[in-house]
């Protein structure tokens, strides 16, 4: 338990300083930047106290908007991935996640890669939707949200795989 | 009563996923109209310093662009200087109307954006350096835009590569006024709006500051007219200007202080009422 608490403070900084630091500045192709922090969200111990979750995962979006200045974007797009994760966990894990014994470490490759695409898409969709805060730019909305929640899914697929514990 | 309580503590995760929701969605609506004062920016002491130690480290791999800029600035402050002297000798000068009405301050970009629809820049001076909201930044070739939150180290600066900025701007050989926006396109190029139909417009003009605000002095580079198109009114043309700066590779910029801001701004209130 005691564990799993430092690991994740860890997780939390680390993603945030990789996030402001190395990410932001890729600007692929001039626009394309992955916001690999969603992996705090997306590891986050299943079974935990979810007003926590909530209250830490609007804390590392709005950190991210005071770095970026912008506004409440990533925040807003933060709590409602937090909010709306167990559906994505049903989704993608199916009997293990109603078991209530899911463990990121030893899951199988093809439910991780649904699990982890869904989310960053719902995540990017959101964070595009904000910031652009215009439906009639719903094609630029939609190109910019696509590009880069498939630079983002490789990344996080990437990190999470390499920086998984082996049992 | 008994049942509000019920009510509350069965829903919690769904009234607190509510309520911070709502919060972030405030802020972003805050953050998306103009000139309202940012509650979350990055001219704060957290933010500021992390950008600082990357930055202090992130400088050294390109100096030598950096001192070509200078080299450049130089050449061409070295020309006027050439060629002015000998022509304000022989007049006498009042000492007592000798007060500089700009002054400029030299500041390091620390954050630089150009992707998003609101881009904002953070650099390393503050109140403390005596910057205030709404004075003008440049660079050795021209504008880049204006001070947007100031902490004690730290101020942003709204870029012109914003939805939200709309600078008074006009031709340089003509004095035709517009005003200079951006369509979130391209870094590289801004638009002039509202430009009149009955000024000549030709490809590769200057578009220079008008001077109509306090902001900004009259004369300042922006760029240069790569295409204009027709309204669609038909009464006035939209320019498309290419950028003199390059907005993605900004290390050194200067603030300018208009002394006589104050005094111009109370003017124009007494003529509002």
């Amino acid at each position: 338990m005691n564990n799993s608490i430092t690991s994740n403070i860890i997780r939390f900084i680390v993603l945030l300083l990789v996030q402001v630091i190395i990410c932001n500045n890729i600007n692929f192709l001039g626009y394309i930047n992955p916001y690999v922090y969603v992996i705090f969200i997306l590891l986050f111990p299943v079974n935990n106290n979810r007003l926590l979750f909530l209250i830490l995962a609007f804390n590392l979006g709005l950190l991210i908007d005071m770095f970026l200045d912008s506004g409440g974007v990533h925040a807003g797009a933060s709590i409602c991935l937090a909010y709306a994760r167990p559906l994505f966990l049903k989704y993608a894990f199916g009997t293990m996640y109603d078991h209530q014994n899911l463990k990121f470490g030893h899951t199988d490759i093809g439910a991780l890669i649904m699990y982890v695409s869904g989310c960053v898409i719902f995540h990017h969709l959101i964070v595009y939707y904000l910031e652009i805060f215009n439906i009639s730019q719903i094609i630029l909305l939609l190109k910019k949200a696509l590009f880069s929640s498939i630079f983002t899914v490789i990344l996080c697929l990437l990190l999470i795989l390499l920086f998984k514990t082996r049992k | 009563m008994q049942q509000i309580f019920n009510f509350v503590i069965r829903n919690k995760t769904l009234l607190l996923f509510l309520l911070l929701f709502g919060i972030a969605l405030s802020l972003t609506i805050q953050s998306h109209s103009y000139h309202k004062s940012q509650f979350i920016n990055s001219a704060n002491s957290l933010t500021g310093g992390v950008y600082g130690t990357v930055n202090s480290i992130g400088q050294y791999f390109d100096l030598k662009e950096q001192n070509l800029i200078l080299v450049e600035e130089n050449v061409i402050l070295r020309e006027q200087l050439l060629n002015s002297s000998g022509r304000n000798q022989s007049i006498a000068i009042d000492s007592s109307f000798n007060d500089q009405r700009f002054e400029i301050i030299s500041a390091e970009v620390y954050k630089n954006s150009y992707n998003s629809p609101n881009n904002y820049l953070t650099i390393n001076r503050g109140k403390r350096d005596s910057i205030q909201q709404d004075f003008g930044v440049i660079t050795s070739k021209g504008i880049i835009g204006i001070i947007d939150n100031t902490s004690n180290k730290f101020s942003t600066i709204l870029s012109i590569l914003s939805k939200k900025s709309r600078i008074n701007a006009k031709l340089k050989s003509s004095n035709q006024n517009g005003s200079l926006t951006w369509n979130t396109t391209s870094p590289y190029f801004a638009q002039l709006e509202d430009v009149s139909k009955f000024s000549k417009v030709k490809i590769g003009d200057t578009i220079v500051t008008g001077g109509q605000s306090a902001i900004f002095p009259k004369g300042i580079g922006i760029g240069k007219i790569e295409s204009f198109t027709t309204d669609s009114t038909g009464d006035t043309y939209t320019i498309e200007v290419r950028l003199f700066n390059n907005m993605t590779t900004l290390q050194h910029v200067y603030i300018i202080i208009n002394n006589n801001s104050e005094e111009l701004k109370t003017l124009e209130n007494l003529n509002d009422e």
